[in-house]
């Protein structure tokens, strides 16, 4: 059974041998060892990843994973892979081995709860749309039909939370671009979503808006798992449970390591809305680090 | 000289009224089409389209002229050639989207020296001058029948699958995620335009169907606030325009295609500058 076979069969639960017997082929006989399943608990779960763009490497044998309802912070240099490990989360990408799960199966199979925020929003100015249009792309699944009366209802909350209600008939284009990402927020809430990613959502943000978005997150941390990449790899917020750094060890440029964090306490507040948490780089956790007290 | 209206309602000229209705039909999918043309800034890709038709017409020009089958047409050597650039374009952008521009220029460039190669070597009398700027007055009764067809193909898909249409348009990326044919949606949208865009030729050239993709949608686009709202702003406007060149066409004895064009740029570089004027005495004040 190849690889694709066995991400397949671990995504819907069975062993390789038992679709080997369904299809009749080779019966009790197994090429390669089934890939583990992971806990209920799980959020994301990515299991010996690797990854490449052509002639260039971002991930080699990557394995980690995230619990429902933890707010995880991906740090790294540009370039180390951050935005591409973000897109094999959501799906947009495929992993060349292993696996990428998203609450048990594969993330196109979970499109309904995942909402995504990208990172460049380098949208045509001219685009003649606003925002409460913005925020309804979210309602959208395939190319099933969906009445506005239907979505009504999951616009005005997504909005309440992003806190962008006022900004409803306000062209996009003349937001600033503070207000233009807790409308993308607002979007990728819509669908009310188990996963929220977000893509360095904070850069070329001022401070306040910065400190308003961060407060917006800490809203929504209650009731979803968050993953989100952030250009500052040693500062997090205090709103983070864990840390992902990107390519971070020199040695390993192409790994993904959970690391410990700190009260920073001697810096100032004026960002993230709250205290922050040092990154330290100099510990790296065990990526069963996070299971503690956790059940299966 | 009878007047315009004498003649569309007379009927021994029959060119005249259908020069009007497909006037009307073409506005339409000008509208439509070239609203989307104008959001996606693809407007450089559907005037390489526009461009290849014409290896197609002197494809089957040439074939005819050699006793090749008589259902072979100079329509359906543009349509095999606007749907294969189509498809090239589109294929290239998926697969290598720095080398669009390059393949775009290309094709353009291609069609349109085998259009004129063929002609060149098809026996009597082929002026490419005819299929680059068109003859509204030439519109056949058939030609109305296909255009209104693919006006209520193109209304439908629009009016089914408008919140698709515009978030694949506006952020591809995320649409993906939302689980949209993001590709195909691509694809076929290239399609229609390689579609209409052999039928719309016919009326007023093919270089200047892609400045009636372009203009009354960038017009509209001044003042609509959503993609439906500069549709039909859009459609309007090519309908005034269509119309009032169709009229003095008639009047002044000039071509009707190239005066429907040459209103059309007035107005969206009168707006331009307007805004323009506007914007910098704002900011002065």
């Amino acid at each position: 059974m190849n690889q694709a076979a066995q991400n397949e069969a671990a995504t819907l639960g069975q062993t390789p041998s038992s679709l080997d017997s369904m299809d009749g082929k080779e019966h009790g006989v197994i090429v390669e060892p089934a890939l583990p399943h992971p806990p209920e608990n799980v959020a994301i779960w990515c299991h010996d990843l690797s990854f490449r763009y052509r002639e260039v490497e971002v991930f080699r044998n990557v394995t980690f994973h995230v619990h429902s309802g933890e707010f995880v912070v991906l740090t790294g240099k540009n370039g180390a892979g951050k935005s591409t490990l973000l897109k094999l989360v959501v799906g947009l990408l495929e992993p060349q081995q292993g696996q990428v799960l998203v609450f048990g199966v594969s993330p196109r199979r979970r499109i309904e709860s995942i909402g995504y925020v990208p990172q460049h929003a380098s949208f045509d100015p001219a685009f003649p749309i606003r925002v409460e249009d913005v925020v309804g792309m979210g309602r959208l699944s395939g190319l099933s039909y969906i009445s506005k009366d239907q979505k009504r209802g999951d616009i005005e909350w997504a909005m309440e939370q992003a806190e962008v209600t006022d900004l409803r008939a306000r062209p996009f284009s003349a937001l600033s671009g503070g207000q233009r990402r807790r409308v993308l927020v607002a979007r990728a809430l819509v669908g009310h979503p188990r996963l929220l990613v977000l893509d360095e959502p904070t850069a070329n943000m001022d401070i306040d808006s910065e400190n308003k978005f961060f407060e917006v997150l800490a809203r929504i941390k209650m009731g979803a798992t968050i993953l989100i990449a952030t250009h500052d790899s040693d500062f997090v917020s205090e709103l983070a449970d864990t840390v992902l750094c990107v390519g971070q060890d020199s040695e390993h440029p192409h790994s993904v390591h959970r690391h410990a964090m700190e009260k920073a306490e001697d810096l100032p507040k004026d960002i993230y809305g709250s205290n922050m948490l040092r990154v330290r780089h100099d510990i790296e956790l065990p990526d069963d680090a996070c299971c503690e007290g956790k059940d299966p | 000289m009878i007047s315009f209206f004498q003649a569309v309602m007379n009927p021994s000229v029959p060119f005249v009224r259908n020069a009007l209705i497909g006037s009307v039909l073409a506005a339409f999918l000008f509208g439509i089409l070239g609203s989307m043309v104008t959001v996606r800034r693809i407007a450089g890709l559907a005037g390489a389209i526009s461009h290849t038709v014409l290896g197609g017409i002197g494809l089957a020009l040439f074939l005819v002229s050699r006793g090749a089958p008589g259902w072979i047409s100079p329509m359906l050597g543009a349509l095999v050639f606007a749907i294969l650039a189509a498809i090239t374009i589109s294929i290239v952008s998926i697969k290598a989207k720095q080398r669009e521009d390059t393949v775009i220029n290309a094709l353009w460039a291609i069609g349109m020296s085998l259009g004129v190669i063929f002609m060149a070597k098809t026996p009597g009398y082929a002026d490419p001058m005819s299929y680059l700027f068109g003859n509204i007055l030439l519109v056949t009764q058939k030609n109305l029948y296909i255009l209104g067809a693919l006006n209520i193909i193109v209304l439908l898909l629009v009016v089914r699958f408008y919140r698709h249409i515009e978030a694949a348009s506006f952020d591809e990326e995320f649409a993906a995620t939302k689980g949209l044919p993001v590709m195909a949606i691509y694809l076929f949208l290239l399609l229609i335009i390689a579609v209409a865009i052999v039928m719309l030729q016919t009326f007023v050239g093919i270089v200047m169907v892609i400045a009636m993709l372009t203009l009354p949608a960038g017009t509209a686009g001044f003042f609509s606030h959503n993609l439906a709202g500069m549709m039909v702003n859009s459609s309007i406007l090519a309908l005034i325009f269509s119309v009032l060149g169709l009229i003095l066409s008639w009047v002044f004895d000039l071509p009707a295609g190239a005066l429907i064009v040459l209103i059309a740029g007035m107005v969206y570089i009168g707006i331009s500058v307007g805004r323009m004027l506007q914007g910098r005495r704002s900011s002065k004040s």
